[in-house]
């Protein structure tokens, strides 16, 4: 054992399993498939020139690093911690989603795989997907579901100038969970030929491992950022946790930080008393999408719908890992409705001049929460994982505002 | 001897013929499958998230959750089928999430408590067999396992480990009721499959027709048919027994034959 004692960051085991979460749940068809994904997914990462295209496509292509922000007017309007923002919005196609795409589409090629899918609830994911499928030349389906195809109308847009195949998928309750599984469901049909980039932490593992490493470069930019700017580690990371991804790239690389405190917001919607999207917080483990993890379900485990005004939040489950850390209490989970996102994003876009995600407003908001019950002295980063221009149309619904 | 080990020492290939559990009148199309013939009855457990299945079934799951199937219903049912049918094997199929939810254990005693012969859960391979296999095994439930096109002479052994009852091989890379696997693939599974196991094998995914069921009746051990049941059970609602006993008896009388014309 290379790796250090008592690490929070050699996870998950050779089975892929986060504790009791994690696995493989998948149809034996996928089996063969995702064991071979596995076995070229450790050949790239024992080959430098894996890693260098990568990192060459993140700083060309997405244009990382990306900067670490001091947001002093909301800062000095909460007059707490000082609350630093990881521009992740900043990055081409306007979210980190693409930092994962780079990632997938590398180890496609390397695998020989000619055909992409993907699942896509707002059209983030999607829209990543079909751009590294553009750059690379692959053809690629996303598979969305029809209530999302419909609310997302720019989105599907995008997907569609980009070269993509949009697939409105009409089976269950129409929306992210809904297209995973139709997803999967062309995947068993198509495994000779194609690749499913998976968007989030979560799905059988090997994806909630490498969908980490590649998020991975939040944390470790903005580790260096961060000392560069005020010489010592943060003390507080926040993030907003739909299946997880922004949230343990920025997360990881700080683990074994045991000073640093470590909060991921879950969607609380309406509340978490009505329809809400806190696997967590209103959950408990069970089996999804090939992976054991918190999930919104009732006794016999039929899973529940998720709600959330964000629909990058809007699924009932939770990657594997952050049900893990939730567990072992290395990370806090916290709540924040649809009104307080809604303030957040408007709140950001005054002070700072910066129009989040409302995913990311999420976390502005915990962090409006918990910042001004610290000193001055502290230091706060929040992921500011997305822009939130593609949001403006269900702002100014929820705002009343004809467009 | 077990239920299943009685049904494939007859000298005849089987009729495995599945249904959703809470779809129309369940006990009514069960008494039809076992009055048409059918061999082994797989009933499937509603899920709202059915990944591997194709259009007809996954309706088939939301229109029974609709109507308010739970569990408790679903081995309701499982419990009054064995009191009419002493012999006749039963086989819970479905996912993961609601066989584990109360624990496995408590899954496979209410099975053995119900007269279930055996379990198909579609989403546990065998590298997590250790969420349900155990339990069931303890319990005298055969787990049964899927084989597939992708399944490779390296895995296969890995697959049969703790198998039970039969080795369903799934004919299609794919999902339920959709496409049909050429003839001559299946032969060959079925031949490979059967060098590698003492289990019966039976043979699924996109079996339709009589004339299909025959062809691979011929070299399979049992012969299992879904969605085309679904599909009339859909057209016909709670007045679909008639319709299943007659289509069954089709098919039945195409695969109970088949192997005597081979011959
Ligand atoms: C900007 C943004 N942030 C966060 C998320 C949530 O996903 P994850 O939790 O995987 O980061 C999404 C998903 O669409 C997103 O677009």
């Amino acid at each position: 054992m290379t790796d250090l004692p008592n690490s929070l960051r050699t996870g998950p085991d050779a089975r892929g399993h986060f504790g009791q979460f994690g696995g493989r749940y998948v149809a034996e068809t996928l089996m063969p498939l995702i064991l071979d994904l596995e076995r070229h997914y450790r050949a790239a990462q024992a080959d430098p020139a894996f890693k260098a295209e990568f990192d060459y496509l993140l700083k060309h292509y997405v244009g990382r690093p990306s900067p670490l922000w001091f947001a002093e007017r909301l800062t000095e309007h909460l007059g707490g911690a000082k609350i630093y923002l990881k521009r992740e919005d900043l990055n081409h196609t306007g979210a980190h989603k693409i930092n994962n795409c780079i990632g997938q589409i590398l180890l496609a090629r390397r695998m020989g795989k000619t055909k992409i899918i993907a699942e896509t609830g707002a059209g983030q994911h999607g829209v990543a997907t079909a751009t590294v499928a553009a750059l690379f030349g692959l053809p690629c389906t996303i598979f969305m579901g029809a209530v999302d195809v419909a609310r997302q109308q720019p989105n599907v847009f995008r997907m569609k100038l980009l070269g993509a195949e949009v697939v409105a998928v009409e089976s269950g309750a129409k929306t992210l969970k809904d297209a995973m599984n139709e997803a999967l469901r062309h995947w068993v049909a198509n495994v000779h030929d194609t690749f499913y980039i998976i968007g989030t932490v979560a799905g059988p593992h090997p994806y909630p491992e490498l969908v980490r490493d590649f998020q991975s470069v939040i944390g470790d930019e903005a580790r260096e950022q961060i000392l560069e700017a005020e010489g010592r580690l943060p003390d507080m990371l926040i993030a907003p946790v739909g299946g997880g991804s922004n949230a343990i790239g920025l997360f990881h690389p700080f683990l074994d930080d045991a000073d640093v405190e470590i909060v991921g917001v879950e969607a609380a919607g309406e509340g978490l008393d009505g329809k809400h999207a806190a696997s967590l917080a209103g959950g408990r483990p069970g089996i999804l999408h090939g992976n054991k993890t918190y999930l919104l379900q009732d006794d016999d485990g039929q899973i529940t719908e998720a709600h959330s005004i964000s629909a990058g939040l809007d699924y009932p489950g939770i990657g594997p890992e952050h049900s893990w850390l939730h567990e072992i209490g290395r990370v806090r989970y916290e709540p924040v409705t649809d009104a307080e996102a809604l303030a957040s994003f408007q709140k950001l876009t005054k002070l700072e001049g910066i129009i989040p995600a409302l995913e990311s407003a999420h976390a502005i908001a915990a962090a409006e929460r918990i910042a001004p019950t610290l000193d001055k002295d502290k230091i706060i980063i929040v992921n500011c994982s997305g822009r939130g221009d593609k949001d403006i149309f269900t702002v100014a619904d929820a705002l009343g505002v004809a467009l | 001897m077990t239920r299943f080990a009685a049904t494939f020492a007859k000298p005849r290939t089987a009729l495995v013929a599945f249904i959703t559990a809470g779809d129309g009148n369940t006990a009514a199309n069960l008494d039809a499958l076992v009055a048409g013939g059918a061999d082994v009855i797989e009933l499937g457990m509603p899920f709202t998230d059915p990944m591997a299945d194709g259009p007809a079934i996954q309706a088939a799951n939301l229109r029974s959750l609709a109507k308010g199937t739970t569990t408790a219903d679903i081995f309701a049912i499982a419990s009054a089928f064995r009191e009419r049918h002493a012999d006749i094997p039963l086989v819970l199929m479905g996912y993961a999430n609601p066989m584990t939810i109360r624990g496995p254990e408590w899954f496979a005693a209410e099975c053995a408590k119900a007269g279930v012969d055996g379990i198909i859960c579609v989403d546990i391979p065998s590298e997590e067999d250790a969420e349900l296999g155990p339990s069931l095994r303890a319990a005298g439930v055969d787990l049964i396992r899927l084989a597939t096109p992708t399944t490779d002479p390296a895995r296969l052994p890995a697959v049969l480990d703790g198998a039970g009852g039969f080795l369903y091989y799934v004919s299609v890379a794919g999902i339920t009721g959709l496409q049909q696997a050429a003839q001559a693939s299946i032969v060959d599974a079925v031949a490979r499959l059967k060098a590698a196991t003492d289990l019966p094998v039976a043979v699924g995914f996109g079996v339709r027709t009589p004339a299909q069921a025959s062809e691979i009746a011929k070299v399979a051990d049992g012969v299992v048919v879904g969605s085309a049941f679904i599909d009339i059970i859909a057209e016909h609602g709670d007045a679909a027994a008639a319709h299943v006993e007659a289509f069954t008896r089709t098919l039945a009388d195409a695969i109970h034959g088949a192997k005597e014309i081979a011959a």
